[in-house]
């Protein structure tokens, strides 16, 4: 699996959106229907599944689908 | 001063051990059919207690999305399920509701603790950063009453009472008063409960208030019977439309019953032991019948708090005596928490959906397990099997830890 289907997928289940709306310059407020919690509770799931701690001013860069897997990236998961 | 304003019921929900409908659960108590088996909740080794009244192929998934499912504690889960049966009842919708005159009161008496046990493992095992960003909206015992009014568009008066095992009806109580009052016109109001976790079932097991029958869990909930050990712990919510009268009558809705009064009192005695003769709930009961504007011999049925400990049924049964007087040996009293089991914060809610369909269809539900009467305990418990009876009025008691006792009083519906 790669590491945009893995993002999706945690995507898909916790803001019980669709595989289709999961396009990579979705925006998870504005266009996949987040609030501040599920922001949160998405950011922990991440963290879980990748073994990875993100701070929360670095929270503030990631918008959309492709900004977190850029950040993810960064933090050297593939 | 105004008039005061008349209430009735025009629309109910449930969902409870012994059924997951109003329908369902009221025919399975007219058939003395008991809802206490095994616990699957949880892993019971090592418990005292290994019984309690759980929900039956209760699917939440018909009620709530499958993302909103993990971010509810189940007491909100079940409010939001009885919360649409009562509304679909009631022939209301999100726009005929009433919005800014339409509110809620769902009592819990300890709200989510599933939910507060698994953040404090979260925590325990990953530190703070694991506790879930839902852990406490989830668990405040006010977000069932939260939920339903979002879903509903209940725009109104919105409470949470967190009075113990009277929860609900302290609940029902207030939403009376406030439509009486001229507050609000419509009112969803009852209790929800789901507190079947190891730290409930524990913790009420080392208070020594609940049953240990777990060989015969059908025959554990055993009100005013001499051989009763203790309650049984049960989880669901009653929930009941209130609606001011003219409205109700003037939109031709189905009226099951009226609100008449509603009295509370507390013991300001003791944490959780009742007081001698329960004089408590003697004024309690007295303060319900004259709210109503009526006396003890114009009630024909009592649906009792009847909880099945040791105390509690004794000193019901002497509070009974006091108040009731000479119509004491002719009133009919009924446990159906001997069916049900005890649901907490909403067991009022439950217990207001029996008193309501009694009244509607001129039926007692009975008061099972009762073989060998505590001698003490001498009323008509209308035992093991149900009773065709006409009622005028009746009253539902709840008596909860911290000495809060709340009744209602129903009576058949008369323009």
């Amino acid at each position: 699996m790669t590491l945009e289907e893995k993002v999706i997928g945690i995507i898909m289940e916790q803001l019980g959106v669709t595989k289709e709306e999961c396009v990579p310059e979705a925006a998870f407020i504005e266009d996949l229907g987040a609030d501040s919690l599920d922001l949160v509770e998405l950011i922990m799931e991440m963290e879980e599944n990748f073994g990875i701690t993100i701070a929360d001013n670095e929270l503030e860069k990631i918008r959309t689908i492709q900004d977190a897997i850029d950040f993810l990236r960064s933090k050297g998961v593939s | 001063m105004t008039t005061r304003r008349r209430v009735v019921i025009t629309g109910m929900g449930a969902v409870t051990p012994v059924g997951n409908s109003v329908r369902e659960a009221w025919e399975s108590v007219c058939a003395g059919r008991s809802g206490i088996g095994p616990i699957t909740r949880f892993d019971t080794a090592g418990f005292q207690t290994t019984i309690a009244g759980e929900l039956k192929n209760f699917d939440p998934l018909a009620f709530v999305e499958q993302k909103w499912l993990r971010r509810l504690d189940l007491f909100i889960v079940y409010a939001l399920a009885a919360a649409d049966m009562a509304m679909a009842d009631a022939a209301l919708t999100a726009e005929t509701a009433g919005g800014d005159r339409a509110g809620t009161i769902i009592g819990s008496a300890i709200g989510g603790l599933a939910t507060m046990e698994t953040a404090k493992s979260a925590l325990d095992r990953g530190g703070p950063r694991k506790i879930s960003p839902f852990a406490i909206p989830a668990a405040l015992g006010n977000l069932a009453a939260g939920h339903v009014s979002m879903r509903h568009s209940l725009r109104g008066p919105i409470n949470c009472t967190t009075t113990a095992c009277s929860a609900g009806n302290h609940a029902i109580g207030d939403a009376y008063r406030h439509i009486a009052g001229g507050w609000a016109d419509v009112m969803v109001a009852g209790g929800s409960e789901a507190a079947i976790t190891p730290l409930g079932v524990g913790g009420f097991n080392v208070m020594r208030a609940i049953s240990l029958r777990n060989n015969e869990p059908e025959k554990a909930s055993r009100p005013f019977d001499r051989d009763r050990d203790g309650f049984v712990v049960s989880e669901g919510c009653g929930l009941v439309v209130l609606e001011e009268m003219t409205r109700a009558l003037e939109r031709g809705a189905r009226i099951y019953a009226e609100v008449a009064g509603y009295g509370a009192t507390a013991d300001a005695y003791h944490l959780a032991a009742p007081p001698p003769g329960h004089e408590g709930a003697v004024r309690c009961m007295r303060a319900a019948l004259r709210d109503a504007g009526l006396q003890p011999g114009d009630i024909d049925y009592i649906n009792a708090h009847g909880t099945s400990t040791p105390l509690n049924d004794l000193y019901e049964t002497e509070a009974v005596k006091t108040v009731f007087g000479e119509h004491s040996r002719t009133v009919a009293v009924s446990s159906t928490k001997s069916m049900t089991g005890h649901l907490l914060g909403a067991a009022g809610g439950v217990e207001a959906v029996f008193t309501a369909k009694a009244i509607e269809e001129g039926v007692i539900p009975p008061t099972i397990n009762l073989d060998n009467p505590e001698p003490a305990c001498d009323l008509d418990y209308v035992p093991h099997t149900a009773r065709r009876q006409e009622i005028r009025a009746a009253l539902s008691s709840t008596f909860g830890f911290g000495g809060a006792n709340a009744v209602v009083v129903f009576r058949k519906f008369v323009p």
